[in-house]
């Protein structure tokens, strides 16, 4: 068994501008990997440059492919990448209009996907599309609606099942559950757990929130001003954190 | 100390020269030495229990086996199924992962749970997690919380609202629903009465017959008494503050 990702000395400025340096890590199959930090820490850039969505200024990002092996995503071809961004790997945005397309059907949207791996039989991506949507708990009765006529809620779930019907091995997930109220959050991240858990997916998830971080990762990457300060298994960095900032972001955390 | 001839195969647990110390940055860059050079060895089939006064550091030392606190000093190895030896103290996030899964239990003092999953999901988990179906662990979870007296109207609820005995009962239960070779108990008889005291007793006694290596802590003296072959006073580890 290899890595499935393996990042090196990522680096990112906007001119002067640190957006995230010299970052390094390995995901392995199975693993969420939580990044926490917060605005202004690097973490989104970090995720979006890891997505292939943003060139890196340095450094790699090696993806273990299905057939050809390890390869830099930076080095593929356009069409290559945005295949791979189509089909292993998936990206959930935070705000769900981001990752859907408003304009068609709740079920187009989660179809769309198969169509574009070369799936034709309209019968069978309907009933893949309505299998999704009872999996993410879209109502099922609402596949010919338009996600404009959906709650920010379901929105959010009906862009997770479009992401995940094409089979992903990596998932991308930028502040999944940010924006939703609370008990909608709390819906979506255990729906988020349970898929992540039986799919087998491995998830980099990005979010300044340490209960998310802890509910759905098994490993915690903390980052300040763009560098990553701490890293390890999720309740360690939580339970008995070494760096200040760490520590500091530990003790500020709210408990009702 | 054990025989090397006689335990060398069953042994399943070494500590050695485990030290922690704790350092608050934001409190004045305060340090709080907990234990330093704290050496065992736990044989399959025995339960060792912890012992020494509140803070002394025994609840500390079993997160740190667990994974759960970080070990700077020392090495803390579990024996795996293929006989060799894991530092978990080194171990990448991975390896702790898939030894908690299948090979490292704990059972902590208070339970903490995900708010909406119904009890006999908690208890079912770590034996899915471990590879078995979902009915097998079920079934197993059910069989537990019978024998814990958790009337069975509360199953599908989540634990969040039960008693400090009920979730007590639902932490114990899932801390026995896989069969680790090793297992970390912390207080599991704190909170319960006398009748699923003596159910948490037996089902310790069971899991020490079938070979597991078992680490304790026990307020409770009878308990402690009726259940652990050796003790170890955590105190001979003290470190100077």
């Amino acid at each position: 068994m290899s890595a499935l990702l393996r990042v090196e000395d990522l680096t990112k400025s906007y001119g002067r501008q640190r957006g995230c340096t010299d970052v390094s890590f390995e995901l392995w199959p199975g693993e969420v990997l939580a990044i926490v930090g917060e605005s202004g820490s690097g973490k989104t850039t970090l995720l979006n440059c890891c997505a292939g969505r943003l060139e890196p200024t340095g450094g790699k990002v090696l993806y273990e492919t299905r057939h050809k092996g390890l390869i830099d995503i930076h080095d593929m071809s356009e069409p290559e990448r945005r295949f791979l961004m189509r089909t292993d790997w998936a990206f959930v945005h935070q705000n769900p209009r981001d990752g859907l397309r408003m304009n068609v059907s709740a079920g187009a949207n989660v179809g769309e996907r198969l169509m574009a791996v070369g799936a034709r039989n309209y019968g069978n991506i309907r009933e893949a599309a309505l299998d999704w949507l009872s999996r993410t708990e879209v109502d099922p009765d609402r596949i010919d609606d338009l996600p404009t006529t959906f709650s920010g809620g379901m929105q959010q779930r009906l862009q997770i099942a479009r992401n995940l019907v094409s089979g992903p091995r990596l998932v991308f997930m930028d502040e999944p559950t940010g924006g939703l109220d609370v008990s909608v959050q709390a819906r979506l991240l255990d729906m988020l757990r349970d898929l992540v858990d039986r799919l087998g997916l491995s998830a980099v998830v990005v979010t300044h929130d340490l209960a998310v971080a802890r509910m759905l990762s098994t490993r915690l990457m903390v980052m300040q001003q763009g560098r990553v300060v701490e890293t390890g298994l999720t309740d360690r960095v939580l339970d008995d954190p070494q760096h200040a900032y760490t520590q500091l972001l530990v003790s500020s955390v709210l408990q009702p | 100390m054990s025989e090397p001839q006689k335990d060398a195969g069953r042994e399943m647990l070494r500590l050695n020269g485990v030290t922690k110390t704790f350092t608050l940055h934001n409190q004045g860059e305060r340090t709080i030495p907990v234990v330093t050079g704290v050496n065992l060895t736990l044989n399959a089939g025995e339960c060792m229990a912890l012992m020494g006064s509140s803070g002394s550091g025994k609840s500390t030392l079993i997160r740190m086996i667990y994974g759960n606190y970080g070990c700077a000093a020392g090495e803390i190895l579990i024996r795996e199924e293929d006989r060799n030896w894991t530092d978990l103290a080194q171990a990448d996030p991975r390896d702790v992962i898939r030894l908690r899964r299948h090979r490292l239990g704990y059972v902590s003092q208070f339970l903490r749970v995900i708010p909406r999953v119904p009890a006999i999901d908690v208890v079912s988990e770590p034996m899915r997690l471990a590879g078995a179906t979902d009915r097998e662990s079920r079934n197993r979870a059910a069989e537990l919380l019978s024998r814990l007296n958790l009337p069975e109207g509360l199953w599908d609820l989540s634990p969040t609202t039960f008693s400090g005995g009920e979730q007590q009962r639902v932490n114990i239960a899932r801390g026995f629903v896989h069969p680790y070779p090793v297992l970390l108990l912390d207080e599991p008889t704190a909170s319960l009465d006398k009748v699923n005291r003596q159910v948490v007793l037996d089902l310790i006694v069971e899991a020490r017959n079938r070979g597991a290596a078992i680490l304790g802590i026990f307020h409770d003296h009878e308990a402690r008494e009726a259940v652990c072959n050796r003790f170890l006073d955590v105190e001979e580890f003290k470190a100077a503050a």
